[in-house]
């Protein structure tokens, strides 16, 4: 009897080697942490129950059963993230470099079926070589399994990928369809085809890092989420996100313990609009400022700075923020921007976090490379996603909401339930002298008269009151009072229900 | 007494000066320009009087403007608090031309001690030793370059008209003379409209220490001790106290009689400071005589119990002093610290911008111990680039000089400053400095102690530990606070540990952590403890941490990934704290270095580009002049710090830059 005990223990100990010490020295050597080691950093401490760890391929070409190491080069199981059960498979690069064998595959999946089943996320650490070229079409049908399940575990588990090694070809799409990326920097990479195809079609010369790093996928492509330093930072990163999100979609965000006033007053922000409307300033401090705590989760930082989107707690509770930031292209709304917004938005949605919007957008950005790339189908995105969400919507208007901008942003015509206005807020058409060229076209040539019809135009409507005259504004509040007045307006919309017609599903301008 | 004075000025200085006139019962009347519409001064004032555009020779120096704000308001009296307008006499002739009393001294005073040329005649005249130099005018730099040469380097190439630093160079060498001269002049143009510069030894390993006095109408002169003013840098006061650690009763009777005497033979009123340079065997030169209220006046005001500007008010009133010389006594000790609106971190250079957090210790008065800040600014506030970048003056006194050194280090802990690059660190440094702390100091200290700039302070390990102990014990709070969102897996809590490991500047502490109602104790490896408590939750920014049962540390604490960022005693620390096993991992993660910025010239500030000396191509020497810009009317030259050639070029004379802006970039 004490024999059969120990060789579980005995096999578990070789598992748990996965492809053994020198290729482990070798990962750490690159800077990397093994797949069990990142899953540990996840989870709580002992909180790891792991599944199919005996797991082996099935292949027998190219001599494949020779090596028949278990657990096939990816760890699955469930753990909790601060009490909260979540779902984790860590792809382990010691073994055949991480690829995706038919049978690492049905280890995936089966996490993942439990994990909608069950209703807790998933989360996804990369770092694989790619197929596992041994078994051919077995490891693509392998690949679309996973697809098929990040597709029905969308909008039902938040479902999280972070990229911790290689990530390319065909693998990219599972993490592609998940909520969030997170990448580390100097150490992962995705791309779709990597730099040796690259140059053989294009002639491009390219490196990896170039092509599909934690730099080109959080500045250029947005691809990604976030990136962060290493492994450690990481996985303590993706357990700060994890804080902020409900389990599934049939429960509420989650609520913690907060030490900070919700009535806070922060006299501060009565100067925060400078006395120049053409001059900008840093909404990231109003939104810090509105905080729990001044803990701001950014999503998509370094990319369409223009708009900003990120988690924050009020009275403890997550709250999705969406805010223009007058600091980067006078905070305007434009192709990326809009995309980045509108996909937040649709995740807040689909996970029942009310959604927070600060607006200073003097409109959508002109020329034709917007034009060209199609601005008006991506503006809708954000428009369109504004529209449906049935969320508690809470928007404040700091400065300007000009034209159809003021529409998409969370305006009180799509459904916007507290729609508030600092005092310094301008809601109009367009600016003062834009409206005046086009209204006093006749006095063209008279700049007395054009300069005294554009300070008529800023009497009547560069201020919130016209809007509040017909409701579409409710409140004109103190800024120093926005997080009391933003706060107690969430609180009363915590039993919103609200149901759009039933439909298949909608089509969004994607 | 007065129904209504007028301040002439802006800032910490007319907070005080309204301060105050609202306890004698006075109306008062601030003036402010466009870039001072929400000022403090302002708001405190009774009425404010809008007197132009932010540049200061378009609204506050310009005599004509006061002086319509003083008809307007009805004004009795005029204080013009330091700077701008307090050592014009042609403002103050205008004031005498409507009958409107100066707080300051007369005209023929002013004219007399205003201009330093003048003024060191006088004082020789009157047989006060005085530094050997150059009295008359200066034609042009070669005159500049002869001169230095007679008085024999080094030099002080110095504003006939100058005050505060502004157009004050030092030349060791003739190419320094050069330039010394032609960026003085230029400055003292910009800042004081008075080109005029003059030339006179540098004497080294100097200290400065001046005297306060008060003059009445009467014939009445008072001596109300020293300021010992020796921590500048660039000749610009940064730290500043009451009494001196360095003279004896003997030196300061000796020198506070020749300062009252000097003052009454120009026959002075009001408050006026007289400054010496005293070296070390305690000779004594007469400087130059600042015929205004000092910005350090309030060390003398806390070991005298005098206010100055109560007594100015009532001398300009005509009345006579109330206070003898036999009155007159040093009580206690008393310090200064100038929070200058300037990144220590880069070479003290100006930074504007918004206040987006501004959180000053709170003021006491108890019997061993207070603390006073003079301020101008507030939280949500703008630190143009229009004026002087001091933002506050913070004061301590306390019954010896070294309750007073520590009454500051713990008054600068808890001073919170955001959104602009301030010198708290560096305060902070100086004040735990050995040699400043013995008061063995020059007004060489800075410069000598701190030769490669400041680079922000090594805590000794004790003091790390401490940190370490607070921070694991506010990490374990913060961590059980996180167990407890809901949706948690019930009876499969987090449970959080009470092992941790702190790793802070390469040190690593790991400690158990036996955590009660009243605080934390914590235990090091070595089996030895610490007991720390404090009333601190997650997401203050402050934290006041005692140890053993006393007040140890003030920290202020920002979020890092896994951590904490700390600053406390003038240091910035990142603190990690983890549990054993993430510590484990931690140290496999590959150690970054910062990306390589040696091939670029980066804007060191906020500025504008005024002069590019280099071309694309041009081969640069070491030291090399590269660019000037300008930044809170101070020129700076960049300058090459290697061989170079220059690639490109990316800034224009006439470009506004912001911080780290490449300006240009090396082969």
């Amino acid at each position: 009897m004490k024999d059969i005990l120990q060789e579980l223990e005995d096999r578990r100990d070789a598992a748990r080697l996965g492809g053994g010490e020198k290729r482990i020295a070798s990962q750490h050597a690159k800077g990397k942490l093994t797949a069990r080691e990142r899953v540990e950093l996840l989870l709580d401490e002992g909180s790891f129950e792991e599944f199919d760890m005996f797991v082996a391929h099935r292949c027998t070409d190219f001599g494949m059963e020779e090596q028949k190491p278990a657990g096939d080069g990816v760890v699955t199981g469930w753990g909790t993230i601060n009490g909260r059960m979540v779902y984790v498979f860590s792809q382990d690069f010691t073994v055949f470099g991480g690829s995706l064998s038919a049978t690492h595959a049905e280890k995936i999946c089966k996490i993942m079926d439990m994990a909608i089943q069950n209703g807790a996320p998933v989360i996804g650490l990369n770092d694989s070589g790619g197929a596992r070229i041994q078994e051919g079409v077995d490891s693509l049908a392998g690949y679309a399994e996973v697809f098929q399940r990040n597709i029905m575990a969308s909008g039902v588990v938040p479902q999280i990928s972070v990229i911790m090694g290689p990530c390319a070809g065909g693998a990219v799409y599972s993490p592609a369809m998940t909520d969030f990326i997170f990448m580390v920097k100097d150490s992962s990479y995705m791309f779709v085809t990597g730099p040796d195809v690259v140059k053989t079609v294009t002639n491009e010369v390219v490196t990896a890092e170039e092509l599909g790093g934690a730099s080109t996928h959080t500045k250029k492509s947005s691809v990604a989420d976030g990136a962060f330093e290493n492994d450690v930072e990481a996985m303590a990163e993706v357990r700060r996100l994890v804080d902020f999100l409900p389990l599934n979609n049939r429960e509420k965000p989650p609520v913690r313990p907060f030490f900070d006033e919700p009535g806070r007053v922060e006299a501060s922000l009565d100067t925060l609009i400078p006395e120049s409307a053409n001059t900008p300033y840093d909404m990231k401090e109003l939104i810090l400022k509105i905080a729990d705590e001044a803990d701001f989760y950014e999503i998509q930082e370094d990319y369409a700075k223009n708009i900003i989107t990120g988690f924050i707690r009020l009275e403890g509770q997550s709250v999705g923020v969406v805010a223009n930031q007058p600091m980067v292209l006078a905070g305007c709304l434009d192709i990326d921007s809009s995309r980045k917004a509108a996909r937040f938005v649709r995740f807040c949605d689909a996970f029942e976090i009310p959604i927070l919007t600060l607006v200073d957008v003097p409109g959508f950005l002109p020329g034709t490379s917007q034009e060209f790339g199609g601005v008006i189908k991506h503006g809708a995105k954000l428009l369109f996603a504004y529209g449906e969400a049935t969320v508690p919507k809470v928007t404040v208007i700091t400065r300007k909401a000009y034209g159809g901008a003021y529409d998409v942003m969370a305006s009180k015509h799509l459904r916007g339930d507290f729609n508030y206005a600092w005092p310094t807020a301008e809601i109009a058409v367009m600016g003062a002298k834009g409206a005046t060229e086009i209204i006093h076209r006749a006095d063209l040539n008279d700049p007395e008269k054009i300069a005294q019809h554009a300070k008529d135009y800023e009497n009547r409507f560069a201020n919130p009151f016209v809007a509040a005259e017909r409701g579409f504004i409710d409140e004109v509040i103190m800024p120093h009072s926005t997080r009391r007045r933003v706060s107690r307006a969430f609180a009363s919309l915590r039993g919103k229900k609200l149901q759009n017609p039933w439909k298949k599903h909608d089509n969004i301008p994607l | 007494m007065f129904n209504k004075i007028l301040i002439a000025n802006r800032g910490e200085i007319a907070c005080r000066v309204i301060k105050t006139a609202q306890k004698m019962g006075i109306k008062t009347v601030a003036i402010y320009s466009d870039a001072d519409k929400q000022a403090l001064h302002v708001k405190m004032a009774d009425e404010a009087v809008h007197i132009g555009p932010p540049p200061a020779n378009q609204s506050y120096i310009v005599i004509d403007k006061v002086m319509d704000a003083i008809r307007q308001t009805g004004a009795q009296a005029v204080h013009p608090g330091y700077g701008f307008l307090s050592e014009n006499s042609k403002f103050a002739e205008a004031l005498a031309a409507e009958g409107v009393a100066f707080v300051g001294p007369p005209v023929k005073a002013i004219e007399a001690m205003g201009d330093k040329i003048t003024s060191k005649k006088i004082a020789q005249e009157a047989g006060v030793s005085t530094v050997p130099g150059y009295m008359g005018l200066i034609e042009d730099a070669d005159d500049a370059v002869k001169i230095s040469n007679e008085v024999g380097y080094p030099v002080m190439i110095k504003a006939s008209a100058g005050g505060g630093g502004k157009g004050m160079r030092i030349a060791w060498n003739d190419e320094e003379a050069r330039e010394g001269f032609q960026s003085s002049k230029n400055e003292a143009a910009s800042s004081f409209g008075d080109d005029r510069i003059f030339i006179e030894k540098f004497v080294t390993q100097p200290r400065h220490i001046e005297i306060q006095v008060l003059c009445d109408a009467h014939g009445n002169g008072i001596y109300l001790g020293e300021r010992e003013c020796s921590i500048q840098r660039r000749n610009q006061k940064v730290i500043e106290e009451a009494p001196s650690p360095f003279l004896d009763e003997a030196t300061r009777k000796a020198m506070g009689e020749q300062a009252v005497s000097l003052a009454q033979a120009v026959g002075y009123t009001s408050a006026g400071t007289v400054e010496f340079i005293v070296d070390g065997a305690r000779n004594f030169y007469f400087l130059e005589m600042n015929t205004r209220l000092q910005v350090e006046h309030p060390v003398t005001e806390l070991i005298t119990g005098v206010d100055l500007v109560e007594q100015m008010i009532r001398i300009a009133n005509g009345e006579p002093l109330s206070i003898k010389q036999s009155d007159v006594k040093l009580n206690g000790w008393a310090m200064e610290s100038r929070l200058y609106a300037e990144d220590p971190y880069r070479g003290f250079l100006p930074s504007i911008g918004r206040l987006s957090r501004y959180r000053p210790p709170a003021e006491v008065v108890e019997d061993n111990r207070v603390v006073r800040n003079d301020t101008g600014v507030f939280e949500g506030g703008e630190i143009s680039m229009y004026y002087d970048p001091m933002i506050a003056k913070l004061c301590t006194w306390a019954p010896t000089r070294l309750d007073a050194i520590e009454a500051m280090r713990n008054a600068l802990d808890g001073f919170e400053v955001e959104g602009i690059g301030h010198n708290l660190p560096f305060l902070s440094a100086v004040m735990d400095h050995p040699k400043f702390v013995s008061g063995d100091i020059t007004t060489a200290f800075i410069a000598e102690e701190y030769p490669e700039g400041f680079e922000g302070v090594e805590l000794p390990g004790d003091v790390l530990r401490k940190i370490a102990a607070a921070t694991a014990a506010m990490h374990r709070v913060g961590e059980i606070r996180r167990a407890r969102v809901s949706g948690r897996m019930d009876n499969h809590e987090r449970k959080v540990g009470r092992d941790w490991n702190v790793a802070v500047r390469g040190m690593s502490f790991d400690v158990t952590i036996k955590a009660d109602q009243t605080g934390s104790t914590v235990q090091f490896g070595d089996g030895s403890t610490l007991r720390v408590s404090s009333d601190w939750t997650p997401g203050d920014q402050l934290a006041v941490i005692d140890i053993e049962g006393e007040e140890g540390l003030v920290l202020k604490v920002g979020k890092i990934s896994g951590g904490f960022r700390i600053r406390s005693r003038g240091a910035d620390l990142k603190v990690h704290v983890r549990t054993p096993r993430q510590a484990e991992l931690a140290r496999l993660m590959p150690e970054k270095l910062p990306p390589d910025t040696s091939k670029l010239l980066l804007c060191p500030m906020p500025g504008l580009i005024v002069k590019v000396n280099v071309e694309v191509g041009d081969e640069v020497q070491d030291g090399q002049a590269l660019c000037t810009v300008e930044a809170m009317k101070m020129e700076n030259i960049l300058r090459a710090e290697r061989k170079g050639i220059v690639a490109k070029i990316n800034a224009a004379p006439g470009d506004s830059l912001a911080v780290d802006e490449v300006i240009m970039e090396f082969e």
